[in-house]
């Protein structure tokens, strides 16, 4: 499985990671050079076999509907690097 | 007498009880050592204030005659992927700069009601993302080893400075996470003791997320009874993570009783891999016979997909990486690096604040989960994943643990393997199988190379049986006598 | 009554499909403790976990899982009692986990169906797709700096249902009758307080045409958050009409993100929106399936309410009510029970009359709901009864009941206190009729002649000496006796 620059490109963009253009060839080559070891997976004849998504043999634990959280908006914003009047701040949105 | 630092948590807790010293002179003594082995590397943020005030807390409630816990007093330094209330949290990496959480993780906060006093935060890789604690931002871990082989080598990662910090007695003992072996194989290449609990035994809440389905915390100790002693003040059902499993946590080392006569040691022969170093056999060969000495059956099983595990786990922790990461995007914490729009912010930031590493493991990732992509690669490693757990099911009708290598080399130098990402990811090989299953994995200490240095045998168990590897790891412990400690002679 | 669009080239059909996401009545959130309530200080109702703060879990709340599982029920669905959470991985300033934990493979509920209303007072059915759980997203306020957008994380959180119909929907009445009765289903359960101002219920619009007759589908646009019924409805109408033209100019659909502008009620393209979308969803790993018993749902169906469509099957069965009126009555459940409580111990029939035309518009004039409505149930059951034991004339009736609407009095009082009691004494009728034809001799000569319209005249007489209270019936009897009619 080899990955061309514009793939890579076109992931890094999905993970918003800025990667330079001359990078992105060496970057394609190793990503590569990973999905062609992966590639050894296809051998194993895996049908009908479920997937299995967690290994915790159990099913979702569900709280009860009380207000337990919040009102900390000290806390939720003291990390922030810009904020302003109890919001966080983004550069300008246009839609 | 002993030095302090070289006390287990076992022998300074009868010292403390008999008042031969107070917590406040053995954190002190840490302190010396922590500081006065900056070399290592092994910490990102040092915390003698809080330890100071922690021990002087302890030593008041042994005055008091109040509830003593079972880590009272005990110096530990805190893998800094656990996010600590008001201590900078920087899972090694830039892109968390700065960043102090306001909350304790549930671990650290069960091993501080159980009394332990934290050291500082160590070392790891970036994001726990390796296996020789060379991607930290905060620079590469040394092995407390290297003396004796005159270069500098890697301590194993991604735990890195927990098992560097343990082993060079700059703290009694170190909390650790796993992934696919990030406990295991530092301890393994530091010559200490490592165990990751079953998935479900320690809660994740509050630790910096890797790859969820696969994350476990644990201790990393210079001796199994001490593991056995802080895996029990980690671990406990927590409400705050679905995937805790809510069952009682069990007395460990009451489960140390080095009798192990009769109990089925299952020897997987896939394990003998083909070009294995010669050394790692007979250190694992050596492991069977002193099993057999103590009276356990020793029996070869079958784990045949084995030999697909790491191309599985290198799908399933990138794709669940890849969205665990996303968080990351400079608005609520951590670095933010300006762009003229929201999309160039997010990729300034994320393109400087992830190391090469991290990036690459997001980017395939996030290619395995892409459309055209999914069932190909996610789903059928999900898949792989299953044979796998069934491999361990199966064998595990017939035995009682696994034995097997913990790492297939020694610590290697700095700078060695690391031109060929699959290269590196070999090193997991033996520890990535546990992981995809979900089960218990220790790493005891079982002798050195003929370079000195340390080599680790793996025990795996059934899920939950933590009790039966602590006690078989115990054997092989008292057999290998294993006394040497990096910078004196073995 | 199909909706056609005519074309140059001919006849077009729209198809329509609707995914509506209702906010879910609960006091917490989905995944985190924190309070759902609308309207407060930015980032006070936010918990570290809806943050996304490093190592923050979700667990999820067991009453949204419930209300879920009721609303499947009132759209008559299958409920899946093993569903799975999965992450829907974008980027956005408004979702901090950078995915929304939402299902995608397997929903908590699956397809069930919901009966429209339309205005000519037939019905019909429309298919539901699904239901799935997820979280909604926080706010983005992009009017308070020159340069930057600001973010609440209030909202962020909160549980969402998003209900997919199929493509069932032929016009932009179907589409209104849909949004209006979904609405009605979720109040009835209480399940989602169905408020498009406040945008706890949001409509993204799906639209393609086709020539008449066709059984094709095409390619959709969808116009994403049209915040109300009359914008859906809008939507629609211009969608369609630009679709049909850009096949008649020999153009191509393209799947697409639009939005609606309000102003001109028209859609335009979200091109910021079309960069390379690409989802991404998987198993969420921090969450294990949702599975419960069918127990559960049993027992869950067993304390449903009575629902619009079964309340207008009785209003119609029972009491004889036309569908239409039905319809109307049941639309508002609190509307519903103020209707049962008038009609009740009296005339079906009048008792919805009353509130159809006068309660309605009382509502309407004063802009309230039914809960605020000045005239209490039971004073309008009174007034009923008052019309029906002869007690007052319809036409006094009405006037008591203007006094009503300013008052909020008992129509008893009000009759007793203004003397309006309809006069039904034969004896007192017989002076104001007698007095009426003694006053009248060239009417009675009129009337004698053959001019019965001239009756009128003198009742108008008896109405003016008893001020209206002359019981009419008794005043006409009289009347035609002594004139000898």
């Amino acid at each position: 499985m080899s990955l061309d620059k514009d793939t890579v490109k076109n992931i890094a963009y999905l993970a918003r990671i800025r990667v330079d253009e001359a990078q992105l060839e060496p970057l394609a080559g190793e990503l590569s050079s990973i999905l062609d070891w992966i590639e050894q997976l296809q051998e194993l004849d895996t049908d009908g076999v479920e997937p299995m998504a967690s290994v915790a043999a159990m099913d979702l634990p569900q709280r009860k509907d009380v207000v337990t959280d919040g009102n900390c908006q000290t806390a939720v914003l003291k990390n922030a690097p810009d904020g302003e009047d109890g919001f966080y701040t983004v550069p300008k949105v246009v839609e | 007498m002993t030095k302090l630092t070289d006390l287990t948590i076992a022998a300074a807790r009868d010292a403390l009880a008999a008042k031969e010293f107070s917590a406040t002179e053995l954190t002190e003594a840490y302190i010396q050592a922590m500081e006065a082995g900056r070399d290592l590397n092994a910490y990102i943020t040092e915390t003698p204030d809080v330890a100071l005030e922690r021990a002087r807390e302890s030593d008041d409630r042994r005055a008091r005659g109040g509830h003593i816990g079972s880590m009272d007093g005990m110096p530990i330094a805190m893998k800094d992927l656990f996010c600590t209330e008001g201590v900078l949290t920087t899972a090694g990496s830039h892109i968390l700069d700065g960043f102090t959480p306001p909350y304790e993780s549930t671990v650290s906060a069960n091993l501080r009601s159980a009394g332990a006093v934290m050291l500082g935060k160590a070392n790891l890789d970036e994001f726990a993302m390796g296996s020789a604690n060379i991607t930290s931002y905060y620079g590469p871990v040394k092995n407390p080893w290297s003396a004796k082989v005159g270069k500098d080598l890697v301590p194993g990662g991604s735990s890195g400075g927990s098992a560097a910090a343990v082993s060079g007695r700059l703290a009694m003992a170190a909390t650790g996470t796993d992934t696919g072996g990030s406990i295991r194989q530092p301890a393994s290449f530091c010559g200490i003791v490592g165990l990751k609990p079953t998935y479900g035994r320690c809660s994740r809440w509050g630790i910096v997320a890797f790859a969820s389905s696969l994350d476990q915390a644990g201790p990393m100790t210079q001796t199994v009874r001490d593991a056995a002693i802080m895996l029990g003040a980690m671990a406990g059902h927590d409400p705050k993570d679905s995937t805790s499993a809510p069952v009682e946590t069990p007395d460990f080392e009451a489960a140390i009783t080095g009798n192990v006569k009769g109990l089925t040691i299952g020897i997987p022969k896939e394990y003998r891999m083909d070009g294995m170093d010669p050394e790692i056999q007979a250190i694992w060969d050596q492991g069977v016979e002193w099993l057999k000495a103590a009276g356990c059956n020793i029996k070869d099983v079958s784990l045949p997909t084995t030999k697909y595990a790491l191309p599985t786990y290198y799908i399933v922790a990138p794709a669940e990486a890849s969205a665990n990461l996303a968080r990351y995007d400079g608005v609520r914490y951590g670095l933010r690096v300006p762009g003229d729009s929201l999309d160039d912010m997010y990729m300034n930031t994320r393109g400087e604040g992830f190391g090469h590493e991290v990036q690459r493991r997001i980017l395939i990732g996030t290619y395995a989960l892409s459309s055209g992509y999914y069932d190909a690669y996610y789903i059928k490693a999900q898949k792989v994943r299953t044979l796998i757990s069934n491999d361990f099911k199966a064998a595990f009708e017939d035995v009682d643990a696994i034995l097997t290598p913990t790492a297939p080399s020694a610590a290697f130098g700095i700078g060695e393997n690391q031109d060929d990402p699959v290269a590196m990811y070999l090193n997991d090989v033996f520890t990535v199988p546990t992981s995809l299953a979900g089960l218990p994995g220790i790493s005891v200490p079982a002798g050195l190379n003929k370079d000195g240095l340390p080599l680790g045998l793996q025990l795996i168990g059934r899920g939950f049986d933590e009790g039966t590897i602590l006690n078989v790891a115990s054997v092989i412990e008292d057999a290998a006598g294993f006394q040497c400690k990096p910078g004196k002679e073995a | 009554m199909s909706y056609v669009i005519k074309g140059e080239t001919g006849d077009w059909e729209v198809v329509i499909g609707l995914e509506v996401h209702c906010q879910v009545i609960s006091n917490a959130k989905l995944f985190s403790g924190a309070a759902t309530d609308f309207g407060a200080e930015p980032n006070t109702q936010v918990s570290l976990v809806d943050a996304a703060m490093p190592g923050m879990l979700p667990v999820i709340n067991q009453e949204c899982v419930k209300q879920a599982i009721k609303t499947g029920l009132g759209l008559k669905a299958e409920i899946n009692t093993k569903s799975v959470f999965a992450r829907k991985n974008y980027f956005y300033a408004d979702l901090p986990q950078g995915y929304q934990i939402s299902q995608f493979e397997e929903p908590i509920v699956g397809e069930g169906s919901i009966i429209l209303d339309l205005p000519d007072g037939t019905s019909r059915e429309v298919g539901i797709e699904r239901l799935h759980l997820e979280q909604d997203a926080g706010k983005s306020l992009h009017d308070q700096d020159p340069k930057r957008t600001f973010i609440d994380l209030n909202r962020t959180g909160v549980a969402l249902m998003e209900i997919v119909s199929k493509p069932d929907m032929r016009s932009p009445d179907d589409a209104g009758a849909y949004l209006r009765k979904l609405r009605s289903i979720v109040r009835y359960l209480e399940t989602c307080d169905g408020n498009m101002d406040q945008g706890s219920m949001r409509c993204d619009v799906n639209v393609s045409v086709r020539p008449a007759g066709s059984d094709e589908l095409r390619t959709r646009a969808e116009t994403k958050n049209v915040n109300s019924v009359r914008f859906v409805m809008q939507a629609i109408e211009h969608e369609a009409a630009r679709q049909v033209e850009v096949y008649e100019n020999g153009g191509e659909v393209v799947q697409e993100t639009r939005l609606f502008d309000a102003q001109t009620g028209t859609t335009r393209s979200m091109r910021s929106k079309e960069h390379a979308h690409d989802y991404r969803y998987f198993p969420d790993p921090d969450l294990l399936p949702l599975v419960f018993d069918q127990a559960l749902v049993d027992d869950i169906k067993a304390g449903l309410p009575e629902l619009p469509d079964e309340r207008k099957d009785r209003y119609i069965n029972d009491f004889g009510l036309s569908p239409y009126d039905a319809g109307v009555l049941v639309a508002e459940k609190d509307t519903a029970a103020y209707f049962e409580a008038v009609a009740d111990g009296h005339d079906a029939k009048m008792a919805a009359n009353w509130v159809i035309n006068n309660i309605f518009a009382v509502l309407s004039d004063k802009g309230v709901g039914i809960s605020e409505c000045p005239v209490t149930a039971e004073n309008l059951g009174k007034l009923l009864g008052l019309i029906s034991d002869d007690t007052v004339s319809t036409k006094i009736a009405k006037e008591v009941f203007e006094i009503m609407i300013e008052t909020g009095d008992d129509p008893e009082k009000i009759v007793e206190e203004k003397g309006l009691k309809q006069i039904t004494d034969t004896g007192a009728i017989e002076a104001a009729v007698d007095e009426a034809i003694a006053n009248g001799a060239a009417q009675v000569e009129q009337y004698k002649a053959g001019n019965e319209k001239v009756l009128g005249w003198f009742v108008g007489q008896v109405m003016k000496a008893t001020q209206g209270k002359a019981n009419p019936g008794q005043v006409n009897k009289l009347l035609k006796e002594k004139l000898g009619g």
